[in-house]
């Protein structure tokens, strides 16, 4: 293997192949950052919902839910990019097409976080529902509010159990980025391929791809690794063994 | 006026019914012990006190305010009656001294030094100030089950409710929650205790409710119940765990 062509200048200008590869790294990250920010405050949310004795709410949240998740990511990414300029009123349509800027990174962002929404809100929903009964009883008990037996009680306790699979969605949302490569973001996996096309350098670009996924992802992993310890509860979860 | 008053509470769970009929109260600084065989509604009862059990018949009116009505504000309502849990139900994440803090703070709207204060006090009297910075998951059950039982305190109750406050305990644990009671009881709290703890009864308790199937089928006053109870069912109940 030969990394030499990195330090080329690109066949179309605008600096180096290695400079692609670096655009490519952050629009990855960008993507997947902002997506999570939606996927985790969304699906928080959303999650919650479904736990309440509220029946609208909760079927809300569950029709969001079953809508989100059983739709194939790729359908999601072309919804937002090509269909959702054409239900919204016609003149926010025709601003979409013509005006936003980066209409593909804001599709990719909304896709991938309201679609991941859907999977933290069950995430969010079996650690609410793996707190005991009795526990919200106590809570209510001492005289506080259903809401403040979610803020002090319920959703601390329920984060911290979740947080393993909240990680693993983490970790996915980053993979899951490179999706969005279908309508034009040119994020990494979007950047290796035109590389390759250029130089024929494939074997070699996707390992360097490959690398870096992992580099990234294993990074989430020792943050994530941080705040487990970090929330760990003495003598409860994670403590035992 | 009764304290706690309920009036022909019933409750179903589908159609199956759970609480018939029962009528009862609990006058200030009365201790009521409530026994029975598993099953019979006790734990249920109890928690329509402070209305975390709903009931779908009959009026339970706790110091005046009908716990049943819309209108009333239940968490200020429950803000005045302490509950002790047979799980302990302390929050995991929290120190000890935290969870007495907790609603002090957030409800009865006290400072963090006011309600720290209050809450030392009440550690220094069921003997744990040493392990007022510990979570609840590094104490045994005894001790978490009086840290409980302080956390009802804090907010300055009118009333304590116990369910089963000494049924998840080792044998040896027993005692150390059961001398705070005796001692609470003693003092003149108004108490109603769900508990097979006759000895306790023995001791502290004005009257004892015998409770069958949903039903109240004995409520007399102590002496009454453990000399001559009426009924067969509460007559056998007793020769079983009185024999140990």
């Amino acid at each position: 293997m030969d990394f030499g062509f990195l330090s080329q200048p690109a066949f179309s200008g605008g600096g180096t192949y290695f400079d692609w590869v670096i655009t490519g790294i952050k629009w990855t990250m960008l993507v997947s950052l902002c997506a999570w920010v939606i996927a985790f405050t969304v699906g928080s949310v959303l999650g919650v919902m479904r736990t309440t004795k509220v029946v609208w709410l909760k079927g809300l949240a569950t029709v969001y839910v079953e809508l989100f998740r059983n739709i194939p990511l790729l359908v999601h990414m072309f919804i937002w990019y090509f269909v959702m300029p054409e239900l919204v009123p016609k003149s926010l349509g025709l601003w979409m097409k013509q005006g936003m800027p980066m209409p593909e990174f804001w599709s990719a962002v909304f896709a991938l976080g309201f679609y991941t929404a859907s999977r933290v809100a069950e995430q969010v929903r079996s650690g609410i529902e793996s707190i005991p009964r009795g526990q919200t009883h106590a809570a209510l008990a001492t005289g506080l509010t259903m809401p403040q037996v979610y803020r002090y009680l319920l959703l601390p306790m329920g984060y911290r159990i979740v947080v393993p699979p909240l990680t693993s969605e983490f970790l996915t949302i980053f993979k899951n980025s490179s999706v969005a490569l279908t309508i034009g973001v040119l994020e990494l996996t979007a950047q290796a391929r035109t590389i390759s096309e250029y130089t024929f350098r494939t074997f070699e670009i996707f390992t360097l791809a490959t690398v870096v996924y992992v580099v990234i992802t294993l990074a989430v992993v020792v943050i994530m690794q941080f705040v487990e310890t970090k929330i760990r509860v003495p003598g409860y979860i994670g403590t035992g063994r | 006026m009764a304290m706690i008053e309920f009036k022909n509470i019933s409750k179903w769970y589908g159609n199956f019914q759970v609480l018939k009929n029962c009528t009862t109260q609990v006058e200030k600084g009365e201790v009521v012990v409530v026994c029975g065989p598993s099953g019979s509604g006790k734990s249920t009862l109890i928690k329509c006190v402070n209305g975390l059990e709903p009931f779908q018949q009959g009026e339970m009116i706790v110091n005046g305010k009908s716990v049943g009505d819309k209108s009333t504000n239940l968490p200020q309502l429950r803000a005045k009656i302490g509950m002790v849990f047979q799980n302990f139900e302390l929050f995991p994440h929290m120190n000890v001294t935290a969870n007495l803090n907790l609603a002090q703070v957030k409800v009865l709207g006290r400072s963090t030094e006011e309600a720290t204060e209050k809450s030392q006090a009440l550690l220094k009297r069921v003997g744990l100030i040493d392990h007022a910075q510990k979570f609840p998951g590094q104490l045994s059950g005894g001790q978490q089950q009086r840290v409980a039982i302080a956390r009802g305190l804090a907010m300055d109750p009118i009333a304590m409710l116990f369910d089963e406050p000494t049924s998840a305990l080792d044998p040896e644990m027993i005692n150390e929650v059961l001398d705070v009671m005796v001692e609470l009881a003693q003092e003149g709290m108004t108490m109603m205790c769900v508990t097979h703890e006759m000895g306790f009864a023995r001791k502290v308790a004005h009257r004892v409710i015998f409770m069958d199937r949903g039903e109240i089928v004995e409520d007399a006053p102590k002496t009454e119940f453990f000399g001559t109870p009426r009924s067969e069912r509460a007559q056998q109940f007793l020769s079983k765990i009185l024999h140990h």
